[in-house]
């Protein structure tokens, strides 16, 4: 009686606490978010290291699909270790305090072709503001191939805020890129 | 001989020389200051500035120079005076040549090393200019450390031929830098 009253309590967790798709997947190691600044006119590259998605993205249904993406700030990979030292500190990233930037769609809208408005919320450093993210989807032995780009203000998010906030020397805009390599996801 | 030489008017480097000297000479020296103050700063947006300022007045040395070479290479320089010993002779020739190769290697290895810490350069923010190298952390230390070498280089040959110069000058009193001095004969 115990026995069975554990079995089904195991059963029961499990189905509860799997993903809905527990299938679709992000292959973090062939996936990248990167993002380019401006200094002085100078485009600057970088990328975070570590980031995790959570996927329930169906491409023939994508009003009820929802997509979450936690990124690691400490993760930031510039190519040189004396600004990325100066990213993590307060005036900047925050990492040490909020270590993480969060997004999660709020609506998914099919524009046709495999392109998708992916509207949500981004939250860095305590700021949340709304995005739109376009999207393209392309698709080849089951392997879905994500690619998008957005801009983002730096300030509204008080990235680089203070001593920083000259926007003639450091932009405000800031582009988003990402290319998203999911397994598991439903045909387009 | 010196009432000799009084009288001598003494050949000068052509005008475009004269100019190209003096200009490049504030150029190099204001860019060797500011590139050894500039690197123990504490990064801020007058780091970022005078980092900016550094690399565009680098390319204009650069590009300066290679007009200057081109130019010397057409315009022979005015002969040594005859008298001149023979080891002042190979030191200005030895300290020439090395000028020369440190008016291109320094721009050279530093535009090289800020593509490698990945920072390609926007000429005065606006002409964006090809990279020489790709992005490389390894790479980026060890060029940094030879541009800094090559930068102590060039300022240990502008002391020598400064220092020359002066000898000359005050010294010697051979009347030598008339051949290069702005405002005319001296």
């Amino acid at each position: 009686m115990v026995r069975r009253f554990l079995l089904l309590a195991a059963l029961a967790f499990a189905a509860l606490s799997a993903p809905v798709s527990a299938q679709q997947k992000l292959v973090v190691a062939q996936s990248e978010i990167s993002f380019v600044s401006k200094q002085m006119g100078v485009p600057v590259e970088g990328k975070f290291k570590k980031f995790e998605a959570e996927l329930n993205f169906d491409p023939k249904r994508p009003e009820t699909s929802k997509i979450a993406f936690t990124v690691d700030l400490g993760s930031v990979d510039i190519g040189n270790t004396e600004t990325e030292k100066e990213l993590g500190k307060p005036g900047w990233f925050d990492s040490l305090k909020i270590p993480q930037a969060k997004f999660t769609s709020t609506a998914i809208k099919s524009l046709g072709g495999g392109k998708f408005d992916v509207t949500g919320k981004l939250a860095i450093k305590g700021n949340t503001r709304d995005v739109v993210a376009p999207i393209s989807l392309t698709q080849t032995g089951g392997v879905t191939t994500a690619r998008g780009e957005f801009t983002i203000k730096r300030l509204e998010f008080k990235i680089g805020d203070g001593d920083w906030n000259d926007t003639s020397l450091v932009a405000n805009e800031v582009t988003v890129k990402v290319k998203l390599t999911i397994t598991g996801m439903g045909a387009l | 001989m010196a009432m000799n030489s009084e009288v001598t008017p003494i050949a000068r480097y052509s005008p475009v020389a004269i100019i190209l000297h003096w200009l490049l000479a504030v150029m190099i020296i204001v860019s060797l200051c500011v590139g050894f103050y500039m690197t123990d700063l504490a990064m801020s947006p007058q780091r970022l500035k005078l980092f900016n300022w550094h690399k565009w007045a680098g390319i204009m040395i650069l590009a300066l120079s290679a007009v200057r070479l081109l130019w010397r290479l057409a315009h022979r320089p005015p002969a040594l005076p005859d008298a001149m010993p023979r080891w002042q002779v190979a030191a200005s020739n030895a300290v020439h040549a090395l000028l020369y190769l440190f008016f291109f290697a320094v721009p050279l290895s530093g535009w090289a090393y800020s593509n490698a810490a990945g920072f390609p350069i926007v000429l005065f923010a606006l002409i964006p200019l090809p990279d020489l190298l790709e992005k490389n952390r390894e790479l980026a230390d060890s060029i940094k450390a030879l541009h800094h070498w090559l930068a102590y280089g060039l300022g240990m040959c502008v002391v020598l031929h400064v220092a020359a110069a002066a000898r000359h000058h005050w010294i010697d009193k051979d009347r030598l830098i008339s051949r290069m001095w702005p405002m005319g004969p001296r």
